[in-house]
């Protein structure tokens, strides 16, 4: 593999950006519009395996062992999931076995990162991880950023990364897919067992699609394990650790309601907002993390004095939302991943909360899928500009700071609600321009803040319903005026525009925007 | 060598240090949002010395995305403690902004709420006209540790010059006499409508403070003396109507407790008969009475049966420490559907009874008293005050 050179033939998307048409050897497809890109063939497959080769107790001895045993060498790339968040204790192991194997070169391909990664700065360093595809978060978004990776970062939302896996963009050699209960035969499941953390969807696609597949528990259980959502039959080796994550750490400080009072009164504006744009009942994307999981107290509040129920909520569930299931309100739970522990007994116990992965929910090569039958959800962003364009990976001062998640694929609901303060630490959240569009403008329905809503105006119909609101509804270029007017005028950060460090990809597999190296003096809150 | 600091390490705040330099001004600048800001903090830092007429100082800045107001308010204060005499009467002030004009209250302004703003901690008090309290206080006592207090009177001054408090009645609470009319010459020159007074005990110490502002502005500036003591509790009425500018009474349950040697309840009796006498005393003085604060914020019950109180010992306003108390203040001094019908039917009674030219008025048989008449036309102004439709009580 090579490394990235200053040079990169760069071509515009279909939203003005410069986007590189050759990433770390592959080929690119431009962002060409929303649901323009209709690539053709057939998905792709994994080698075809002979049961005559598999006995039934796949157990190998250690990491090693299963990775060894998979043929792990230069160049490969290796795919891994976040189901336990911040709580993850395999991440590390994995990349240090590789290391003391003397691989290198290799593709690191996790669902998402946490804090608990960054000693993977040292393998980024070495030589072992040439370059990250999926999401670099906090201190290693900050290493990509300054141009340190050996290759271009790629970043992709969940459902994307099963559609790279579908259609070849990214291929797994080695998946390994942490699970609190498995049996010998590797089929295993997310709800049982000392380290049950909820779904395990987000490692389903590796399942299915990697070439070789390594199961690792910490609670080996006789066939079968049940329930199955990781089927044996796909799986190559299991190996059996000490303790396979810390399911105290999923929560990673995200569920807990927020007592600041300006997101609690952002949250009674979304709430309000979703009643009188005639969405309460709709089924709605809950989510973890101040304004989006605050919103469903109040939006709960008003299912119950109006006396209406939604047929579903699609999790992220938490114990708020395991609640509005308990009481009624919402008919089923559709979850992606627990974000705390109510959340998982309740997907172990309750027949109305299933699991799921992004492949039902969120791929762009299933036929249909959940995120669009979503009447509202309510998510956070990083940047929204004058043209309702929203940034959700980097900082404002271009410092590539969170994943994409399921950002992008929950914006498919029918009405899609970005809320957060107008300003953090003197910083506007809306912009004239965002630094790296992750969505565009017709995917982003309204903007909630504590100084006003705005409503995109596409969506004439939304600011026909609310004409007459006791909501503060503006145009974005009041919003904009106002945190400009409490802010001051910022100053724009600089770039080498010569040095992409990352590519963002948009749910279809096109590329939708740039990250650059960033240059001058670099903070950020 | 000598050095001089103001502010704090905390979010959209700063500390600066100052110290005498023999090359000028000096601005060495840490700060969270350096990529957006830093030359602006620098210019803001750099003009706030020259308009203080400090030539030659390093100033150390350490920033957490304070805003221009804020700034300047850290730098001023620190530059006083480094070389008060040089500064003499030089001011180191923000622009008024678009939103910060007093509002000229009239004096019995509705005053239900009124919400706490510890005067040292300027992140408060960005986003506090978004809960529509009836008031903000400023605070510059209690909430605030002597060794901010200083501190805190240039940033409070600052924000009553560039915080839109969007239309709240703008209170700032002095310090307790005689360190309060030290706070005076600041507050009283900026957009402010009423100043609270702590631990107001005799009547002497709201004309003192009234004589003094009327030598330092010719604007009207309402008071509002806090009773937290029994000789304040005592001394009710001579206090309420010391000054002709006293608007309202307010009582302070915590260091009312603590000086009759009693246990702050739930229930309060230890200060049921204080707060029944400041209802008096305000009444028979023509101010309006207003309660302590109800300090669990998570007990949202708690704070209704509080109001509920409140209101039926007399009180017209409740103070509050969290923005999330202001609505449930809000909704419980709304008067009742029957309040409401009963004054409806009062009223209706008063214009009859004035159209036959009789003084006497009557519902059915009964005689309506005086008071009944008044009552029923403060729920008439409250309902009006929350938009109730009266033509659905036959009006």
């Amino acid at each position: 593999m090579t490394t990235q050179t200053a040079q990169t033939k760069m071509t515009e998307n279909a939203v003005g950006r410069p986007v590189p048409a050759e990433v770390n050897g592959r080929e690119q497809h431009p962002f060409a519009g929303v649901g323009k890109h209709r690539p053709r063939g057939c998905k792709v497959g994994p080698p075809i395996p002979t049961n005559a080769d598999y006995g039934n107790d796949k157990r190998v001895g250690s990491l090693r062992e299963a990775l060894e045993r998979c043929g792990a060498r230069d160049g490969m790339t290796i795919g891994m999931h976040h189901h336990f968040r911040n709580g993850d204790l395999l991440v590390m192991p994995i990349f240090d076995t590789l290391a003391e194997m003397g691989v290198k070169d290799l593709v690191f391909a996790p669902s998402a990162l946490f804090p608990c990664h960054e000693p993977l700065i040292r393998h980024l360093e070495s030589g072992v991880i040439h370059h990250i595809e999926g999401s670099m978060n906090g201190p290693i978004g900050r290493f990509c950023s300054e141009g340190r990776m050996r290759g271009v970062g790629v970043l992709r939302s969940h459902g994307g990364r099963f559609q790279a896996i579908q259609d070849g963009d990214l291929h797994i050699d080695i998946g390994v897919i942490p699970a609190p209960a498995a049996d010998a035969t590797g089929n295993a499941n997310g709800v049982h067992g000392p380290s049950a953390c909820g779904p395990l969807g987000f490692g389903l696609a590796d399942s299915l699609y990697a070439d070789r597949v390594i199961v690792v528990t910490d609670n080996v259980v006789p066939f079968p394990c049940l329930p199955w959502e990781i089927q044996g039959q796909n799986v190559d080796h299991v190996v059996e650790v000490e303790r396979v994550g810390d399911p105290e750490k999923i929560v990673s400080g995200t569920t807990q309601i927020t007592r600041s009072p300006t997101r609690l009164l952002i949250a009674e504006y979304v709430a309000q907002f979703i009643e009188e744009a005639g969405y309460l009942g709709a089924p709605f994307q809950a989510g973890a993390g101040g304004i989006a999981l605050a919103f469903i107290q109040f939006l709960a509040a008003r299912m119950r004095a109006g006396g209406v129920c939604a047929p579903f909520a699609r999790g992220g569930s938490t114990e708020h939302l395991v609640r509005m299931l308990e009481e009624g309100l919402v008919g089923a739970i559709l979850d992606g991943q627990s974000f705390d522990l109510k959340g998982v007994a309740s997907l172990r116990d309750n027949p109305r909360h299933v699991a799921t992965s992004p492949f039902t929910s969120y791929n762009y090569h299933s036929k249909g899928n959940f995120a669009s039958q979503v009447g509202v959800a309510v998510v956070g962003a990083t940047e929204v500009d004058l043209s309702f364009q929203a940034n959700v990976v980097t900082h404002s001062d271009g410092l590539l700071l969170h994943g994409i998640g399921g950002w992008q694929n929950t914006l498919a609901a029918d009405c899609s609600i970005l809320a957060f303060p107008l300003f953090r630490g003197r910083i506007p959240i809306v912009v004239e321009e965002v630094m790296t569009v992750c969505a565009p403008s017709e995917m982003i329905d309204v903007v909630v803040t504590e100084r006003g809503i705005a409503i995109n105006p596409r969506r004439a119909d939304l600011i026909e319903r609310l004409r007459g609101s006791s909501l503060p509804v503006v145009t974005i270029e009041e919003l904009y005026e106002t945190a400009r007017g409490i802010c001051g005028e910022p100053e724009k950060p600089e770039r080498d525009l010569s040095r992409p460090v990352a590519i963002i990809k948009w749910v279809d597999g096109t590329v939708i925007d740039t990250v650059f190296k960033v240059g001058g003096e670099r903070t950020s809150p | 060598m000598q050095v001089a600091r103001a502010g704090r390490d905390a979010k959209e705040d700063l500390t600066v240090e100052l110290s005498p330099s023999t090359a000028g001004v000096e601005i060495e600048l840490e700060s969270s949002v350096a990529t957006f800001y830093g030359a602006r903090i620098r210019e803001v830092v750099g003009e706030a010395l020259e308009a203080l007429g400090l030539g030659a100082v390093k100033a150390t800045v350490s920033d957490r995305g304070a805003l221009d107001w804020v700034i300047q308010a850290r730098v001023e204060a620190a530059a006083r403690l480094l070389a008060p005499e040089a500064i003499g009467d030089r001011q180191a002030l923000p622009a008024m902004a678009a939103g910060a004009a007093a509002v000229e209250v009239p004096r019995d302004r509705m005053r239900r709420s009124r919400l706490y703003l510890p005067g040292d901690q300027p992140d408060l008090m960005i986003n506090a006209g978004l809960f529509k309290p009836d008031g903000v206080i400023l605070d510059l006592e209690d909430a605030v540790a002597p060794p901010q207090k200083f501190a805190a009177r240039y940033l409070v001054r600052n924000a009553l010059r560039a915080v839109d408090f969007g239309g709240a009645e703008r209170m700032v609470r002095i310090n307790q006499l005689p360190r309060g009319l030290e706070d005076l010459p600041e507050i009283v020159a900026q957009p402010v409508d009423t100043l609270l007074l702590p631990k107001a005990e005799r009547g002497g110490d709201v004309v003192a403070v009234a004589e003094r502002i009327r030598e330092l502005t010719d604007r009207t500036i309402w008071l509002m003396p806090i009773l937290e003591s029994a000789l304040g509790v005592e001394n009710a009425y001579a206090v309420a109507s010391a000054d002709r500018t006293v608007v309202a009474l307010a009582f302070g349950a915590e260091d009312f407790t603590r000086d009759i040697g009693a246990a702050r309840t739930d229930k309060g009796t230890e200060s049921f008969v204080a707060r029944s006498k400041l209802v008096l005393a305000a009444r028979a003085a023509g101010v309006q009475p207003i309660d302590t604060v109800y300090s669990d914020v998570a007990n949202e019950q708690g704070l209704l049966a509080s109001c509920r109180e409140a209101i039926a010992l007399g009180f017209d306003g409740k103070g509050c420490i969290h923005p999330r108390q202001v609505r449930t203040i809000h909704e419980a001094f709304c008067p009742s559907d029957r309040d409401v019908a009963y004054a409806v039917r009062v009223k209706r009674a008063m214009d009859q009874a004035e159209a036959r030219g009789d003084g006497v008025i009557s519902i059915g048989s009964k005689m309506v008293d005086p008071p009944v008449v008044a009552r029923a036309m403060r729920v008439l102004e409250l309902a009006r005050f929350y938009r109730i439709d009266l033509e659905r009580f036959g009006r």
